[in-house]
């Protein structure tokens, strides 16, 4: 979607505020609502892709004025109600609904640590999804602009650049976001020369490097 | 403002000056935001913040835990593992490494996994990490244009600015122009590489070792290396330099 997330390119958004000895969370609903995200993704009822997705249809401008984690809170909040995890009832009332049993955490305490840094990535040898292009090789970005969620950034959309290197197969955002199935595709670094996207204006010595999914790429 | 859940649009534009946040946060006076405005000025793009949101997450965590969907103790441990735990000293760690040992540079560009394993380090489940290394004529600078894909494991959470409208918009079309705000002027024949974390990949820039440091210990290499250097925002200044005391 040609959403208000999209930003890549823009140049209205004024200055960037540097904060000296900036803490980890500014107030302790922050921590909170980042721990929201990280628990209750142990329940597997929504993926990295969705909890994106649904941040993107965030109304454009409560997308631009809601801090970080006010946005964060938001989409944790729709999906519990989407998931049926929480019914909008005990949300407004702060109460579990009368019978409804009592759950075991999916995510305990003493697994926070290995869970959050020691995984090891595997999906370099994942099957079921050949590489169609190869380190070296003239690429173009397609020209499409899906109404579900996607991670082809709409200023690469239409230009070339060259497949730098093969990441490896992760599964496809566009899919996985509407809950349509993984699809694992091939992921490639794709380097772009920075006047290819951004014209004269660009230092024809500087590139931009995009991580894009296979189905996303068109020889050139 | 403090029983409005949907102040108009033109409040919160309102809000969004700095001048505002004292006053929005007035509003509040018995939350952590209270406390938050005297600690540091608000300068950063976070502050328009509905006063009864500290309500609304306590009784969402209280839900959350008498349905057993959360359990407390893991909420205190994730937002521990962030205060304490997990942060730049781990990335800082790893190009210590790397500037010491050549062997382990190469395999660290290579196979950024595999040589952050080495170390008795990991990562998160389903992303991969790639480190990218700065030379005299070449300099990477990580951004993600759609969200805020940052390497949580070797990092932690990234600052504000990493998050905000104006870093991720801009890096992109005038990265120049963009480190030039962090106090960075790159030459001409300096190559800027822009990373845009687009997928589940997570950069970590491996800064140039500052001159003058050729005697100093592992530890106190990884300990002049900051945050923003491993984002690439900034250079790794020499000990003792001026802009190393206010380093972050």
């Amino acid at each position: 979607m040609n959403g208000v997330h999209d930003v890549g390119g823009m140049q209205d958004m004024g200055p960037i505020h540097i904060e000296t000895n900036e803490p980890v969370f500014h107030a302790r609903w922050e921590g909170r609502v980042y721990g929201f995200n990280r628990t209750l993704a142990a329940w597997r009822k929504w993926n990295l892709d969705n909890t994106r997705w649904t941040q993107e249809r965030l109304p454009p401008a409560q997308y631009l004025t809601m801090s970080y984690y006010e946005r964060w809170f938001n989409v944790i909040l729709k999906q519990l109600i989407e998931s049926k995890l929480v019914t909008p009832t005990e949300i407004e009332t702060g109460k579990p609904a009368k019978g409804s049993p009592k759950l075991t955490p999916a995510l305990r305490a003493e697994d926070v640590a290995s869970t959050f840094t020691k995984a090891r990535f595997e999906g370099r040898n994942r099957a079921g999804a050949a590489p169609r292009f190869a380190a070296g090789q003239r690429v173009r970005a397609r020209n499409m602009h899906p109404l579900g969620h996607t991670r082809l950034p709409r200023y690469a959309r239409g230009h070339a650049g060259t497949i730098e290197r093969d990441q490896g197969v992760f599964p496809l955002p566009d899919t996985n976001a509407a809950f349509q199935g993984e699809n694992p595709q091939h992921v490639y670094s794709v380097r772009f020369e920075a006047p290819e996207l951004w014209g004269a204006q660009a230092k024809p010595q500087d590139v931009v490097y995009l991580d894009l999914w296979d189905s996303y790429l068109e020889p050139a | 403002m403090a029983k409005s859940k949907k102040p108009s649009l033109a409040r919160r534009r309102f809000l969004k000056g700095a001048a505002a946040g004292a006053a929005a946060f007035a509003a509040n006076p018995q939350g952590g935001e209270s406390q938050h405005a005297q600690e540091h000025d608000h300068d950063h793009d976070h502050q328009a913040v509905p006063s009864d949101l500290t309500l609304r997450v306590k009784a969402l965590e209280s839900l959350l835990v008498e349905k057993g969907l959360v359990d407390r103790a893991a909420l205190d441990a994730i937002v521990d593992t962030y205060e304490h735990k997990v942060g730049p000293h781990i990335g800082a760690r790893i190009v210590a490494r790397a500037w010491l040992d050549a062997e382990y540079k190469r395999r660290l560009l290579t196979d950024a996994d595999a040589a952050i394993a080495e170390l008795g380090l990991g990562g998160q489940q389903g992303q991969s990490m790639r480190v990218i290394e700065n030379t005299p004529k070449v300099h990477n600078v990580v951004v993600c244009t759609l969200c805020s894909c940052y390497p949580w494991s070797v990092l932690g959470l990234p600052p504000v600015w990493y998050k905000s409208t104006a870093y991720r918009s801009r890096t992109v079309i005038d990265p120049r122009g963009v480190l030039g705000e962090f106090g960075l002027k790159l030459a001409e024949d300096v190559q800027v590489r822009v990373w845009d974390s687009t997928a589940e990949l997570r950069y970590l820039v491996l800064p140039e070792r500052p001159p003058g440091t050729e005697q100093l210990s592992e530890s106190e290499l990884a300990a002049l290396v900051t945050r923003d250097s491993m984002i690439g925002t900034r250079n790794v200044s020499s000990p003792g330099s001026s802009s190393q005391t206010r380093r972050k």
